[in-house]
Parts: C-alpha cells; sequence; structure tokens
C-alpha cells in the first residue's frame, strides 16, 4: 500500500492506576481500511480517542505526515469522527448537520504583497451547498435535508453521522463503533455502504468494533488487540489463518485451542499421538498451543480416525451443523456438514495445513475448550451488546 | 390508553377551577362592571393615567430579568461543567437565601441599603465620604439607595436570581458531551462550540428562567414598596391599593390586574414562538 499516514510511536495511557494503552506502536497507511478490534476495555476506543484529538497519551508519540501532534486540539486536525451514538445535533435538521463544519470559518494564509497574511476564510454559500447535497447523495439520503433529526431511523442517523464528518474532506475518517446499534440486516448493508465510500472517496478509515466479522469483511488491515496491548496486526486472511497467539485464535472465529508438544519439525503430540503438520522451528519437545479450525475437521469412520470421540451436542446452523465432540474430556467444535447423531462415536482426520502451532502464551489454557460452548455461543450473538464504556475517559 | 387515567387530575382540576378560573373570570366581570355591576369600560379607559407606572414596571422587570441571565448563565454554566465538589457548594450558596422568609430577606436587603444602614456606615467607617468631600468639595453624609430604581432591581435579582441559574443549569448538565466533541472534532473552537452547540441547546433552560425571573418581577409589590421607598411605585402597589388601600376600587384594580395580565402572556407567547421558529430544541 502506499505511504504512511500516522504513526503511534510507543504510546502509553494511564488513568490514575489503571494502564489503560500499554506502549502501543501503530502505522495507519494513507488510503487504507484499518480495524481496531477487541473486546471491551481492551484500549482499541482510547486509541481511536488519541488520535481524534481528545485524548493525550500520558507518554509516547502521535505523528501524523511525520509531524507531532500530541498537543494540537481536535479542532485543528485533519482527521473527521463518526461518534459511537452519531452524536447529532438535535438543534439542525439533516442540511445544516453536515453543513456544520464547512460554516466554520477556516483559517488560511495567502501571499499578499509578499507577506504571508492569515486571515478566516468563509466558504460562500452556494460552495456549501452544493457539497451538502453532493455527500447527501453519496450517502443515499437525497431529499431528506429539510427532515430534523429525531424525525430520522437508526440507519439515516448513521448515514447524516458519516455525512458529516466526510463533507470536511478530511484525511482520516475515525469511526467508534459505527454500526454498534443497528440491527444485523442493516449492518450487513452498512459494511457493504461504508466499504464503497471509503473506497469512492480514497480516504484513510479507522474502525473500532469488538466484531470479528465486521473486521474481516472490511478491513485491508486488522489489529486486534488485548488488555491495552496489540496482539496481532495484518490483513483479514493473516489473523484468521495465521493467529500468533491463543487470544486472537479465540477472538477471529471459532478455534479449539489444545495443548500440544512439538516433536520435531512438522511433528506435533495431541492426546499423544502425533500429528503432521507445517510449522518448524520450534525447540525439541516444546510445549505448544495447538489451533484447530472446527471447519478443518474430517469427521470419518471410528476405526479410521486419528482421534475417536463422542458426539454430545449438535447445533443446526444452515449450511452445516455445529458439532460438539468430546475427546478424552476436552470439547471441540467441528462444522461439517455431515449429521452425526449425540453419543455416536466417530473418528476424525485432520490435514497438515489444519493444524496451527503456537508458541505459549500468557493466554495458554485460557480459551479453546467447548464445554460451554452454548453459553459462550449465546454471548457472541447477543444482539443488546453494550458498548464499550470506559470510564473516567472526560477530560 | 385513552381516559382510563384522566381521573387521577381531578383533584388538580377541581383546585385549578376554585382557585385559578373562578377567580379570575370574577377579576374579568369586576373590570368590566362599577361599584353597583353595571357594564362599564371606563376602568379601562382610565388605563393612560397609569402609563408611568406600567412603563417603570416593565422596565426594572425586564433589567433585572436581563442581569440575572448574565450572572445567572456564566454561573449555571460553570457549575454544570465544573466538578460534583463546586457544584455541591454552588447550590447550597445558591438554596441558602431561599430559606429565608420573602420578607425577612428584603427588610434585611432594605437595612444593609439605608441611609445610616450598613453599607453607608461602613462608607463612612472607611472614610469614603470625608474622601470625597475633601477631594470633591461635596458635602456628602449617605449615598441615597432606598427610594431608587437602582434598589428595586437588586431586590428583584436578589430574590430571583435562583429561578434564573436552576433551570439553565439543569439543562446544560444534561447536556449530551459527545455532542460537544463532535462539534470540536468539525473545526469549531471553544466559542464556536459554545455559539453553535451549548447556547442553543441551552434555549429551553434560559426561556424557563426568563419566564420564572419576569413574571414575578412585574407584578411585585413588597419589593418595590420597601426598597422603592414608597415612590417607585410599580403595577402591584398600584393594585394592592385598589384593593386594600386608601384608593379602594376593586373594579379598578381588576381591571389593571387583567391588562397586566394579557401583556405578560403576550410576551410570554412571543418571546416562546420566536424560540420554537428558531430552533427545534426550545420547549417549555
Amino acid at each position: 500500500m502506499s505511504k504512511e499516514l500516522i504513526r503511534l510511536s510507543d504510546c502509553f495511557m494511564k488513568f490514575d492506576d489503571d494502564v489503560i494503552l500499554d506502549h502501543i506502536n501503530l502505522y495507519i497507511n494513507d488510503k487504507e481500511f484499518l480495524t481496531l478490534l477487541g473486546p471491551s476495555g481492551c484500549g482499541k476506543t482510547t486509541t481511536l480517542r488519541i488520535i481524534g484529538g481528545f485524548l493525550s497519551p500520558t507518554s509516547g508519540d502521535v505523528l501524523f505526515d511525520g509531524v507531532r501532534i500530541n498537543d494540537v486540539p481536535p479542532h485543528k486536525r485533519k482527521v473527521n469522527t463518526v461518534f459511537q451514538k452519531y452524536a447529532l445535533f438535535p438543534h439542525l435538521n439533516v442540511f445544516e448537520n453536515v453543513a456544520f463544519g464547512l460554516r466554520i470559518p477556516r483559517t488560511q494564509t495567502v501571499e499578499q504583497e509578499g507577506k504571508t497574511v492569515s486571515r478566516k476564510v468563509k466558504l460562500p454559500k452556494q460552495e456549501i451547498h452544493d457539497r451538502v447535497m453532493e455527500m447527501l447523495e453519496i450517502v443515499n439520503l437525497k431529499g431528506f435535508e429539510k427532515r430534523s433529526i429525531s424525525a430520522l431511523s437508526g440507519g439515516q442517523q448513521q448515514r447524516v453521522a458519516i455525512a458529516r464528518a466526510l463533507v470536511n474532506r478530511p484525511k482520516v475518517l475515525l469511526l467508534d463503533e459505527p454500526l454498534g446499534a443497528l440491527d444485523m440486516r442493516l449492518r450487513k448493508d452498512m459494511q457493504q455502504e461504508l466499504k464503497r465510500i471509503q473506497q469512492e472517496m480514497g480516504i484513510t478509515f479507522i474502525y473500532v468494533t469488538h466484531d470479528q466479522e465486521e473486521a474481516l469483511a472490511m478491513s485491508d488491515t486488522v489489529v486486534v488487540m488485548d488488555g491495552g496491548r496489540i496482539q496481532q496486526i495484518g490483513t483479514p486472511e493473516d489473523i484468521y489463518n495465521e493467529p500468533k497467539n491463543a487470544f486472537v485464535a479465540d477472538f477471529i472465529g471459532e478455534s479449539n485451542i489444545i495443548d500440544g508438544i512439538m516433536r520435531a519439525d512438522g511433528v506435533v503430540e495431541i492426546f499423544n499421538r502425533k500429528f503432521q503438520c507445517l510449522d518448524k522451528g520450534f525447540a525439541k519437545d516444546e510445549p505448544v498451543d495447538v489451533v484447530i479450525r472446527p471447519e478443518d475437521v474430517d469427521i470419518v469412520d471410528e476405526s479410521q480416525g486419528q482421534l475417536r470421540g463422542t458426539v454430545t451436542a449438535v447445533t443446526f446452523k444452515g449450511v452445516h451443523y455445529d458439532t460438539i465432540v468430546d475427546f478424552y474430556g476436552f470439547k471441540w467444535l467441528i462444522q461439517t456438514t455431515d449429521f452425526c447423531p449425540v453419543d455416536s462415536h466417530i473418528g476424525i482426520k485432520i490435514d497438515p495445513d489444519g493444524i496451527h502451532v503456537l508458541k505459549k502464551s500468557q493466554y495458554s489454557g485460557m480459551f479453546g475448550d467447548y464445554s460451554s460452548y452454548s453459553e459462550e455461543y449465546e454471548e457472541i450473538s447477543d444482539a443488546d451488546y453494550e458498548p464499550e464504556e470506559e470510564s473516567g475517559h472526560e477530560e | 390508553m385513552k381516559n382510563n387515567r384522566s381521573f387521577l387530575a381531578i383533584p388538580y382540576v377541581v383546585w385549578m377551577a376554585l382557585f385559578v378560573v373562578a377567580p379570575i373570570i370574577m377579576v374579568v366581570i369586576y373590570s368590566f362592571t362599577t361599584a353597583d355591576f353595571s357594564f362599564t369600560t371606563d376602568n379601562f379607559t382610565r388605563m393612560g393615567t397609569f402609563a408611568v407606572i406600567f412603563t417603570r414596571s416593565f422596565k426594572l422587570a425586564i433589567i433585572a430579568t436581563l442581569i440575572c441571565l448574565l450572572v445567572g448563565y456564566p454561573l449555571a454554566y460553570a457549575m454544570a461543567r465544573e466538578g460534583k465538589e463546586f457544584q455541591r457548594v454552588a447550590m447550597l450558596l445558591i438554596m441558602l437565601p431561599m430559606w429565608v422568609n420573602f420578607l425577612l430577606r428584603t427588610y434585611a436587603t432594605m437595612s444593609i441599603l439605608e441611609n445610616n444602614g450598613i453599607l453607608n456606615q461602613l462608607f463612612s467607617a472607611i472614610g469614603l465620604f470625608d474622601f470625597l468631600n475633601n477631594t470633591m468639595g461635596t458635602d456628602i453624609q449617605y449615598f441615597r439607595m432606598i427610594g431608587t430604581q437602582g434598589a428595586v432591581v437588586l431586590g428583584m435579582v436578589y430574590n430571583y436570581l435562583p429561578f434564573m441559574i436552576l433551570p439553565i443549569y439543569s439543562v446544560i448538565i444534561k447536556l449530551d458531551q459527545s455532542l460537544l466533541e463532535a462539534a470540536r472534532d468539525l473545526g469549531a473552537n471553544s466559542l464556536g462550540v459554545f455559539r453553535k452547540v451549548i447556547f442553543p441547546l441551552s434555549l429551553p433552560g434560559i426561556l424557563s428562567g426568563v419566564t420564572m425571573v419576569f413574571v414575578p418581577s412585574v407584578s411585585t409589590f413588597a419589593i418595590s414598596r420597601l426598597l422603592g421607598g414608597g415612590i417607585q411605585m410599580m403595577l402591584g402597589d398600584l393594585i394592592e391599593q385598589q384593593f386594600l388601600g386608601g384608593a379602594y376600587n376593586p373594579h379598578l384594580g381588576s381591571a389593571i390586574a387583567l391588562v397586566m395580565m394579557i401583556i405578560v402572556v403576550v410576551c410570554m407567547w412571543v418571546m416562546n414562538h420566536f424560540g420554537e421558529g428558531e430552533e427545534q430544541a426550545v420547549m417549555l
């Protein structure tokens, strides 16, 4: 991709005694769609607010186009934000909300008789009108300009918020869980819409979400965060296929994470059985985490399986069955199109490229067992998710 | 939904009918009749005589309201934006005078402003009058404050300021912080954020504050009589005279009260209407 636009250099952030950001290093390229992904309280919103100028890091630098902007207030940054709950002005109609930024006089420096003079310049009325109308067309809200904000649906308010931010032609648009309040279908539509707008306008989007599906679907780059640290940075494919630790493997998609021992390059031992894998470079007999995606497991006849287990639960998911299988007391999730009834005994086969070996980390042993799968699933699909609220962030 | 809870309003409706609607009807009847209850419009044609008092009442009430707004708004704003500690202390200071009886408060103000009151004694003690008399060649023993319009306005501001601060405060404290952040994000500096977001959104508070200060100010009689020294007569005093004073004429008093009420209602209507046209958020 193109050149670097924003860099967070060793950013550290503390509120009272809580470490919110633990020495973050991150750069963001021009015209990139970058997503900060993580659970509540992981520091993603704080990172976004630091870029927006609403917070200043306790230590570390924020660079924009190579210039340090730690102390530049929000209204002087070439960055605009779409807020979590839209924050539309209730006393203004749709047109005036979008025009808000354009009506503010800008300081312009002009050459005048050899001297540089800075003065406040107001945009001409006609230009404001044209730009607002153009923007409303881009977000599909043509004809809504006279409407009051309270007369709009959630999805429409969302579009106004996007138009209001984009009309100022920022270099970077920050989006803080912008789709969190919308229902599933509208969310899917808006994902497409946002991606289209981003490509059409050719600007950088920095997107904060806790929804891994959203992150994978939209982003060029995904930054997975937890506990104030960046866990992994990469393309959606990298993050999904080559998770760096058990946290990322668990947070992105579904994973069975099993304790294993690396017996040699390309050979990993799980449940006292050796499996072929593609991973190399570990010490001999090094304990490791083994990640196996539910869709990479083939169910075969019990006698032919590399491992043998008992089916304990089956859920029909449309395309496939979510099948929970008990292997020696450890429950796996397997996604298969073959129906296996509860209590049937099955065998499984895993191809070498379906096995991902990870170094042990602080997250080892915390995830990957599906004993409590149904509870976990409910949590994931919970529509009434509560947006991240990090207390004490007001200056 | 409809009507099934409306019986809950009966006690209030009865109250309103007995003590608000009926008296107003009586006022209307009185104002259009003579002492023997025959119809007349004389009470209204004589109104011109009191033009001075009408103008004074509205002038002083408007000045007091403006001062309350200028003093109250910044304080309400500061209270809403400052920490809890400041809020508690400020709120206590605002409410404290309200726990003292209204008449007592006004008498106290009077004793402060009197010719030989506390304030003049203080000036005298620090040698202010000697200094003035020596340098300017005047012969001042005290500042006359009671009996001036300034004293009346001071009394109004003192008594009604809390009614301006509280509604404005309660509107500003409820403002969504993200709106202010959004305005800053879109390029507004602090002044811009105030002018384009905070102020317009606090208009409902301003309108109810103005109403709650202006209406009692324009009809006050105790403040103007005590602090106005009997020479700054206002509508309230005039009306009182017609009912209780020597100029006993309840019919004329009713007519004056009616005219005052109509002017106030028109003022409030115009103001609210203007507000709604400008800003959608304004609803009282």
